[in-house]
């Protein structure tokens, strides 16, 4: 599903991912971990093709199109999305507005026919249920006088509304209590199949009790230093960061 | 129309701003001196206007209906049906043959005359709006003005003076709707005065959709007596070159003032928004917020003046205007002002002017829209708070259609 080559990314000038190699097949969930400033969610963001952020070398695959050509509203409608680190208020368009548009265009995209309202409302009543969310909400604006909890969950709502084929979370988890982890976890499980992928960008462990990846990243400094099972993850949070730089080092000096 | 020489206008013998004044500094009005203007008079036989006009008011919601052409009171064309007795809703002209007394006490009281401009609108005008709301009174439904403006062959110079008068405990809501013709230049010219009596709450609404090569130039006077509220909000679409003047005293105890304002610009247009709010007296708040969302070569101006007299103390004043550029050729200047001379006082001002904001642009288009869409989201957004503060459910989402249709970008609505 994707293929990251070589990827280099800037951000100002600075180099931040200093050659990715990954590559995420249908039905895996794999998990990215790191450090602060390690280019996590620098990753995440190349991959929706945030402007602010330049590649400067390296391929990215997805579906065998190439991604980096795509401007960002191309991706989310071949199927990528990204859950933001930090929804989006946006005041005067209510969530009904802003959902019906964005699954419409999706569709279109796709050669399938827009949602009738109807069908829109009963979409929106079953995956706004998963996440137990007011159904009021939907009049509202997006994200405007929301919680920390609620922008998370309205952003895993979207995803479970536009069905995408890679869902990328940055720091879905970050901010969020433990009822609210719970939800969103559970939103997320919902969502997996055998035909879509997750990739999940995290400092901690704690989301990766509800929702189990396949496999676990580590990355500093723009690269990915070691990769490996769900093991990874709990042995990072005993032992930390230092432990696999240490490693590193000793790789490096061998 | 017939070119009556008798009315032919020179602006040359008014002393109209120029630049060097600081108030005008930013506006120059040397574009509305070229032509040669006649005076807007009653044209006769209107009726065949009736459905031609319907077009232009604000729908979906009951209002009383008045007319202007050119600044002329259009009787036949106005619906006052329903308006309970002892209101009046009238032509400065007709008000003046039955209520003197009333008009005397209250015309020109109110507003000085402090340009060129007032002075036109003095020494020409002889109609315009009057709404009288007695004592105790409330008006059930908004009265809607449509100002129709211009002529297909003359240069037509309009001048209506109006006048708000809410006594004591009363309250009023009046949607004042500028358009023109398409045609030749013109100018439009009003003076509007606002007495809200003791406990009165008044809402003016002001909507400016006169055609491209118009003038329009507007001084709005309020005074308020305690326990007052005064709500305007402006809103500018149309215009070559449109300069309002929104000014209130506050003249005594717990009077509140809200100064609300939506501006969009394209092209060359040029819209200059000076106001000014005088707290004379203590316990008094006012409040403002203006937007200006510009485009093209178009050029804002904002002004807010915010004085606060030495007795004024517990006075709570805020303002925030901000701006967005849609293009790198339009252009802001902006300037607060706020003299302070009583100690207890809080006062708060911010500006701010920039882009729409890329993060924000990114996140929309990252659901698969696309960026025109995007891009009129948040310009929604962005005059959202603006438009929100209207209280007239109907009025909100018309306006938002406005937005659109004049920045010519694609229409974001909510349903």
């Amino acid at each position: 599903m994707l293929v990251i080559k070589n990827l280099k990314a800037n951000v100002e000038g600075k180099e931040i991912l200093k050659g990715i190699n990954l590559e995420i097949k249908a039905g895996e969930v794999h998990a990215i971990m790191g450090p602060n400033g390690s280019g996590k969610s620098t990753l995440a963001n190349v991959l929706a093709g945030n402007g602010g952020y330049e590649v400067t070398e390296g391929e990215i695959y997805f579906e065998g199109k190439d991604l980096v050509e795509l401007a960002p509203e191309d991706r989310a409608r071949e199927g990528v999305f990204l859950a933001f680190q930090y929804p989006i208020e946006i005041p005067g368009i209510s969530n009904a507005t802003f959902l019906k548009t964005a699954l419409n265009e999706v569709r279109k995209y796709n050669g399938q026919p827009e949602a009738t309202p109807k069908e829109f409302m009963e979409l929106l009543r079953e995956k706004s249920g998963v996440l137990g969310m007011d159904p009021q909400f939907i009049s509202r604006s997006v994200n405007v006088g929301f919680s920390g909890g609620e922008k998370k969950r309205n952003e895993i709502l979207q995803m479970l509304m536009l069905q995408p084929k890679l869902a990328l979370l940055d720091e879905t988890d970050s901010g969020l209590d433990i009822d609210a982890l719970k939800i969103v976890s559970s939103g997320v499980n919902v969502f997996k199949n055998k035909d879509n992928a997750v990739l999940l960008v995290t400092h901690y462990q704690r989301l990766l009790n509800y929702i189990v990846p396949d496999f676990v990243h580590v990355l500093s400094k723009g690269r990915i230093i070691k990769s490996g099972g769900k093991e990874l993850a709990l042995e990072l949070e005993e032992k930390g960061y230092d432990w696999i730089k240490n490693d590193e080092l000793i790789e490096e000096n061998v | 129309m017939g070119n009556d020489l008798l009315n032919m206008i020179e602006l040359r013998d008014f002393n109209l701003p120029t630049t060097k004044n600081e108030d005008w500094k930013y506006t120059n009005v040397a574009p509305i001196m070229k032509y040669n203007y006649v005076l807007g008079t009653s044209l006769g036989n209107e009726d065949h206007l009736s459905s031609v006009l319907d077009e232009y008011f604000f729908q979906d919601f009951d209002y009383y209906k008045v007319v202007f052409i050119n600044g002329i009171f259009a009787g036949k064309l106005s619906d006052l049906t329903g308006l309970e007795s002892g209101i009046i809703v009238d032509s400065l002209s007709n008000f003046q043959k039955n209520n003197s007394e009333l008009l005397s006490k209250h015309l020109n009281k109110y507003s000085a005359i402090d340009n060129g401009f007032n002075e036109l609108n003095n020494s020409l005008s002889s109609d315009g709006l009057v709404v009288y709301v007695p004592k105790g009174k409330v008006v059930d439904k908004p009265i809607q003005v449509l100002y129709f403006n211009g002529d297909k062959t003359e240069n037509v110079l309009s001048v209506p003076k109006n006048l708000i008068i809410a006594e004591e405990n009363s309250q009023v809501s009046i949607i004042a709707n500028y358009h023109g013709i398409k045609g030749k230049e013109y100018l439009t010219n009003v003076v509007t005065e606002v007495y809200a009596g003791k406990n009165s709450i008044v809402d003016l609404y002001k909507i400016q959709l006169e055609e491209e090569n118009s003038f329009h130039i507007e001084k709005v006077q309020a005074y308020q007596e305690s326990n007052s509220l005064f709500n305007h909000y402006n809103f500018t679409f149309g215009g070559s070159i449109t300069r309002n003047d929104i000014n209130t005293c506050l003249n005594d105890e717990n009077i509140e003032s809200h100064f609300y304002g939506l501006y969009l610009a394209h092209k060359n247009q040029h819209v200059d928004n000076h106001t000014f709010v005088d707290h004379a007296m203590p316990n008094c708040m006012s409040n403002e917020l203006y937007k200006g969302i510009l485009d093209g070569e178009s050029r804002g101006v904002f002004n807010g003046k915010i004085l606060v007299r030495r007795d004024a103390q517990k006075t709570n004043a805020y303002q925030s205007n901000k701006a967005v550029l849609l293009s790198k050729s339009a252009v802001i200047d902006t300037k607060p002002q706020l003299e302070i001379f009583a100690d207890d006082v809080k006062c708060s001002h911010g500006a701010a002017v920039g882009q729409l904001d890329e993060d924000s642009e990114f996140y929309i288009k990252s659901r698969g829209i696309p960026q025109d869409i995007a891009k009129s989201m948040l310009i929604r957004a962005f005059a959202a708070d603006v438009i929100e503060k209207i209280k007239i459910d109907e009025l909100r989402e018309q306006i938002n259609h406005l937005v659109f249709e004049h920045l010519n970008r694609v229409e974001v609505k909510n349903n």
